[in-house]
């Protein structure tokens, strides 16, 4: 502490430096915050899947759809303790940009298979009192300020028509990175009115008894229906939501791409920043070697004023986006709009780590400069 | 007593002994210092003269620790300091050498309390402890009312009376001035030089002082010319011409 008088004053020496410095810091850090938002918001199927949990879909491809009637021969099998089924519905709520996750479920299954999702009883007993009922997430019922007992209209893209829809229930999460944005209807409403496919379902959710055993009964669901007219493929639930999430490209390398470039640029910065200053300051450092100071002395006055432009500046961008984020989603589509804790304190370790490397080389320099040479350059 | 024969038998303040400090240059080799001894006692006060070049501002960093010699030994107050490690050199600076430069050298972002408190800093002193060492040595140069004042609100003398403030905040065993009037006009100089001499008759310092300046080096007791790496006294350097 007693130095920070000096470290400060060497900040305010060249203030529009500082303050250049410090926002590019910012810049970097808020962008970071909002990448790392978007890597959650893509790979959040990943995050928050549950390991006792398998998805069962054509062997073809997603859109391929199953025979209901498989659910009982899954549910047969040793190893698996309740299966449930969706379809994805692929409505539109007044305008196409307005994009809900919509999944007509088997709601007692569904509803037993997806514990984190908490319903009120009376609300679920409406629902499943009406064949024409809906459960929605309290962010997507906030987003259209939806209410309970609110008579919706969807028009179908896959199964054509108008379709309405009375809001029975309202969901929420346990956990912050629970989605909050889906859409549920009764399978059997969709499948009396649909005039094709009838009886066909999406894709199986598997509980299994025990996660260890998971790649067994994997292979016994995908056995089982082998040389079938509806051949399965079996996955881990995380491992399910990663091939979803890949059927927009592969985000997270994007986001990593776009990252490294922004870091890489942020470390030249500071790292010449830091380099310019030192080379302004060789004197009045050489002055302070020789009344006394030691190298390491000299060398932590240099990283010391490089971390303070890195903790202020990305440290507000990390604020910055957290509060954003805190917001939700702004864009209507994303869906779970969550910075994570634990990116936040990767962010961290990743802003100290560049104060400390941009401050590097000439810090070094500093240390190892002779007071002697250094007096020259007075 | 100042010697420059190396045959000084009391135990002085600073005893150099068969000095040589040779530079490369280019493939050549600058012996800018040869065989130079010298034994200065306790609170006296040194002025070096000779021509640009002779090597007083050499003699002057290898005394103060902060450069070594090629060879020969310095003896300073019992500590020799051609054996000790880069790290305990910074150390001994720190705790016995006061240094006055011609162009001042204070930070120009801190204030002259700031500037002054600097060596402080590097001791267990308290804050209230520092707070009172600093207006010491701010009053005994006459600038505690300038304390909140920057350098560049200072005229250059007193911003060289805050440089000897710094210079005596942690009460060193000597001070090293390298041409402290060189760049002052004359009433600053006198200025400067009174308070050197003060500093040495009544506060005891010791002083080496390199100057050009004969007015200034007639302040001091004894008077050393230095050319072509040899030290001689005033009286034997004015035979040797």
């Amino acid at each position: 502490m007693k130095y920070a008088r000096i470290i400060l004053a060497n900040l305010g020496r060249k203030k529009v430096r500082t303050i250049l410095t410090v926002g590019s810091f910012f810049v970097a850090f808020f962008l970071f915050g909002v990448l790392a938002t978007l890597n959650f918001t893509f790979g959040m199927g990943t995050e928050v899947a549950s390991a006792e949990r398998l998805a069962v879909i054509n062997k073809v491809s997603l859109i391929q759809p199953l025979p209901e009637a498989y659910k009982d021969q899954i549910a047969a099998l040793p190893g698996v303790t309740l299966v449930t089924h969706a379809n994805w519905f692929g409505g539109v709520y007044q305008d196409p940009k307005n994009f809900i996750a919509q999944f007509a479920v088997e709601p007692e299954s569904w509803h037993a298979m997806y514990k984190e999702f908490k319903v009120p009883p009376e609300q679920w007993k409406a629902f499943l009192e009406d064949r024409q009922g809906a459960v929605v997430g309290a962010a997507t019922a906030k987003r259209f300020g939806w209410k309970l007992g609110d008579r919706v209209p969807i028009t179908g893209t896959i199964f054509p028509g108008r379709w309405e829809f009375n809001i029975r229930a309202i969901y929420t999460g346990t956990r912050p990175s629970d989605d909050e944005t889906q859409f549920w209807f009764q399978y059997k409403g969709l499948d009396e009115r649909r005039q094709y496919g009838k009886g066909t379902i999406g894709w199986y959710v598997v509980r299994v008894s025990d996660p260890d055993k998971a790649v067994d009964v994997v292979k016994a669901i995908d056995d089982r229906f082998a040389n079938s007219s509806y051949e399965t493929r079996t996955f881990t639930e995380s491992a399910f939501a990663a091939n979803f999430a890949k059927q927009m490209g592969n985000i997270k390398f994007l986001l990593i791409l776009i990252g490294s470039v922004v870091f890489a640029t942020l470390l030249l910065v500071t790292g010449s920043t830091m380099a310019i200053a030192v080379r302004e300051r060789t004197a009045e450092l050489g002055i302070l070697k020789a009344i006394g100071y030691s190298d390491r002395s000299v060398l932590a006055l240099v990283v010391a004023e490089s971390l303070i432009y890195a903790v202020v500046g990305g440290g507000l961008g990390l604020l910055a986006a957290k509060i954003i984020t805190l917001g939700g989603d702004p864009t209507g589509f994303l869906g779970i709009v969550y910075f994570p804790k634990e990116s936040m304190a990767w962010g961290i370790v990743l802003l100290l780590t560049v104060g400390v490397v941009a401050a590097a080389v000439p810090a070094w320099g500093a240390m190892r400069l002779r007071v002697v040479d250094a007096l020259r350059r007075v | 007593m100042v010697r420059v024969d190396g045959h000084s038998a009391t135990g002085g303040l600073i005893r150099a002994r068969n000095l040589d400090k040779t530079y490369r240059r280019g493939g050549e080799e600058i012996h800018v210092l040869q065989g130079l001894n010298l034994d200065v006692d306790r609170g006296e006060f040194v002025a070096f003269m000779g021509p640009s070049g002779s090597g007083k501002t050499t003699l002057l960093n290898l005394l103060g620790g902060l450069d070594v010699p090629s060879s020969g030994s310095i003896t300073v107050d019992g500590d020799e300091l051609t054996k000790m490690s880069r790290n305990r050199l910074t150390d001994w600076r720190a705790r016995h050498v006061g240094f006055v430069f011609q162009m001042y050298n204070l930070i120009p972002v801190l204030t002259a309390f700031r500037n002054v408190e600097l060596p402080l800093l590097l001791t267990k002193l308290s804050r209230t402890d520092r707070r009172k060492h600093v207006d010491t040595a701010l009053s005994i140069v006459g600038l505690a009312d300038r304390a909140q004042h920057r350098p560049r609100q200072l005229s250059g003398g007193q911003e060289q009376r805050v440089a000897i403030a710094r210079a005596i905040v942690a009460d060193p065993t000597f001070l090293l001035c390298d041409e402290p009037t060189g760049d002052l006009d004359r009433a600053a100089a006198d200025e400067i030089l009174n308070l050197l001499t003060r500093l040495c008759r009544e506060h005891g310092k010791t002083i080496l002082m390199v100057t050009h300046d004969p007015r200034a080096a007639e302040r001091a007791d004894v008077v050393l010319h230095l050319d072509k790496g040899v030290l001689r006294e005033a009286a034997a350097a004015e035979a040797a011409r």
